[in-house]
């Protein structure tokens, strides 16, 4: 199994003019091909500073981050948009879907950076939201649909490229029960077809979901170790 | 991501606030429709003016007798009280001479009263060779024009314009009949189609007669070899300058006059009196284009303020799209279509409103208006450069905005 996230001694610190926050304060940790890893941690402890730096879309301050062998740091703007684009589905904590745009132009976004025919792309986010249970709202607009509804489609924009990484940050912060049970599932089945899942999340049941848990306080990881949960594939 | 579905894109954000597009439009709109009407007044002005003056005879120059450049007057020519005569205008007639001249109509005008029968009727009475109806692109409704025959035997023939024909004859048909002229009796071989000239004086009113018949039958007197004024055609527009040269010298050399400021007599071409007609109207038509100018930039700005405005409000959706592999570049492309596309709709419109202008304006201020297609073309162009132009600095904003930062703003 080879190394898909190589985090090495990454530190992230915003200067907010007055004060500098350090909300990475020297994270390493590395993530294998097929893993389905959740990040636990208090509000404000720095999970979704580290999702974005694996994600590609912040720099670390100081060390290094490697994403599939490759040294981030080195790219270009235009490099990176192209491995967010073709490698990463993210979920975000905010869902961040656009108010104007029906459920499926939501959906088909990152296939239309990818290049894809508009044909090929209507298909596959229909198809996309079929899976996450949606058919009957592919024309829908965002403000016509409930919370757990809308985490759906951005569920569905982050499978519809196929990606081999999927960060969700948060997926199930703003739903019930049953939806979370919904989005967890989703994941379950993505992780299975082999897919790297990579869950934030401050809820010891959803953790629970994913076969190992690094616990992040204060910028710093505090413990990474397997879950009792079967279904993971241990690292 | 192909250009199609970056133009779809901006159409779609374009469309997606109305109003905001709408009146961004309107600043484009106004603009552009300014200067589209402005360029149109001042080329209708010069069509009219142009249009006027080819009434008269196109590619003319008109020799007078005299000198108008000296300060001091009139200066006469050399011992005789006119300075032209008939062999001044045949000399012009060689070609060897004058290469660039095409015909030349001496004429000898002279208010005479005609006489048929009872009925009379005082008209210009036009001494002049057949050259003349060519040289003043005039043509017979009636009958004939005069020929070089008519001149040689001094014809008592007469081509009368179609104002004195209809004075003289109001009943019947002219051709054929006579009319007296100063006790001399002329054949009325042909009528002249009527000039269509808006001018002070009737072009209309008028008797043509053989340059010999006038002056050894009709005038007589001290006038038997001068002529009043030598109308000459220049071959083409481009050789009018030309056949002025050619003209001027031939004419000192005859007049055995050596520095060209004494010259007796005077040129004038067509052509000085359009650029003198149209210079006013350009000065105007400047002036208002700059206006009209001031006005389109106005609207540029307001696509800069709306494109900044837009890309401001969102800095969400940038982030976004950048998060889902939107290359900066790609960012730029779709900001800069979509003021492309506020400045291509403003563009049309714009045209849009100048036709309407055009087609009703004139009734208001009885001048015509001239839309020229290429004026049409470079407007429209204009209004999408203008869109480019001041979508560039909102679009490469967008296009640097780091992604996450972009995405976590509010
Ligand atoms: N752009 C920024 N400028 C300054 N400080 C920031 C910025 N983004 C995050 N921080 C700070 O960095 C720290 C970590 O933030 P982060 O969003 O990673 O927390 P989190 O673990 O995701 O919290 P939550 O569970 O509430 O989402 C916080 O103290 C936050 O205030
Ligand atoms: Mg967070």
């Amino acid at each position: 199994m080879s190394t898909v996230l190589d985090v090495d001694a990454v530190t992230k610190t915003y200067d907010t003019g007055a004060v500098e926050v350090h909300a990475l304060r020297g994270v390493s940790l590395t993530v294998e091909q097929g893993e389905y890893v959740a990040i636990m941690g208090p509000s404000g402890s720095g999970k979704s500073t580290l999702m974005h730096i694996l994600g590609c879309l912040d720099v670390p301050t100081t060390g290094h981050y490697r994403l599939a062998g490759e040294d981030v740091g080195t790219m270009t703007e235009a490099e990176l948009a192209d491995v967010r684009n073709r490698r990463i589905g993210f979920v975000f904590q905010q869902f961040h879907l656009l108010s104007s745009l029906p459920a499926w132009r939501n959906v088909e976004l990152p296939l239309v950076y990818a290049g894809l025919s508009r044909a090929e792309r209507r298909r596959r986010a229909l198809a996309a939201l079929e899976r996450v249970g949606l058919g009957d709202r592919v024309d829908h607009k965002p403000g016509e649909l409930s919370g757990g509804q809308q985490q759906r489609v951005a569920v569905a924009r982050a499978l519809v490229s196929e990606p081999a990484l999927i960060l969700a940050d948060e997926p199930t912060g703003n739903l019930d029960s049953t939806s979370t049970d919904d989005v967890l599932g989703l994941l379950r089945e993505l992780h299975d077809q082999g897919r790297t899942i990579v869950l934030i999340t401050h809820e010891a049941e959803v953790a629970q979901a994913a076969a190992r848990v690094i616990r992040v306080r204060d910028g710093v990881v505090t413990s990474d170790e397997p879950t009792d949960s079967p279904t993971g594939v241990t690292a | 991501m192909t250009w199609r579905d970056s133009f779809g894109t901006a159409l779609g954000a374009v469309r997606s606030h109305k109003l905001r597009s709408g009146l961004t439009m309107l600043g484009i709109l106004i603009g552009i429709a300014a200067v589209i009407l402005t360029v149109g007044l001042g080329s209708g002005a010069q069509d009219k003016v142009r249009s006027q003056i080819s009434a008269l005879g196109t590619n003319l120059l008109v020799i007078s007798p005299g000198s108008s450049t000296a300060s001091t007057g009139v200066r006469g020519g050399l011992g005789s009280s006119t300075t032209l005569t008939v062999s001044d205008a045949d000399a012009l007639t060689s070609k060897v001479v004058a290469p660039d001249i095409e015909a030349v109509a001496p004429t000898l005008t002279s208010s005479e009263t005609l006489l048929n029968g009872t009925t009379s009727w005082t008209s210009s009475v036009v001494g002049t060779t057949a050259d003349w109806a060519s040289v003043r692109a005039r043509t017979v409704s009636e009958g004939r024009f005069l020929d070089a025959a008519d001149e040689s035997s001094d014809a008592a023939v007469v081509v009368l314009g179609s104002t004195t024909a209809s004075e003289l004859f109001t009943v019947g048909d002219p051709v054929g009949q006579d009319v007296t002229v100063d006790g001399v009796q002329l054949q009325v071989v042909g009528v002249l189609a009527s000039s269509g000239s808006t001018g002070s004086t009737d072009d209309d009113d008028t008797a043509i007669v053989p340059m010999s018949t006038a002056q050894q039958r009709i005038f007589g007197g001290a006038t038997r070899t001068e002529v009043q004024d030598i109308y000459v055609e220049a071959t083409s527009g481009s050789t009018l300058a030309g056949a002025y040269q050619e003209a001027d010298d031939e004419l000192l050399q005859l007049h055995g006059i050596t520095t060209a400021a004494d010259a007796d007599f005077t040129i004038t071409s067509q052509q000085s009196l359009v650029s003198t007609a149209t210079s006013v109207d350009k000065t105007l038509t400047v002036l208002l284009a700059g206006i009209a100018a001031i006005s389109l930039l106005v609207g540029g700005i307001g696509v800069m303020n709306i494109m900044l405005v837009s890309v401001t409000e969102r800095i969400r959706e940038i982030g976004l799209r950048k998060a889902l592999g939107a290359t900066p570049s790609l960012i730029r492309r779709q900001f800069l279509l979509e003021a492309s596309v506020l400045g291509l709709a403003g563009g049309l419109l714009g045209l849009a409103l100048a036709f309407v202008g055009a087609a009703v304006l004139p009734h208001l201020i009885s001048d015509p208006i001239a839309i020229s297609a290429t004026a049409s073309v470079a407007a429209v162009g204009t209004a999408v450069l203008i869109g480019i132009v001041f979508g560039v600095y909102p679009a490469s904003r967008a296009a640097r905005l780091a992604p996450i930062d972009a995405l976590r703003s509010e």
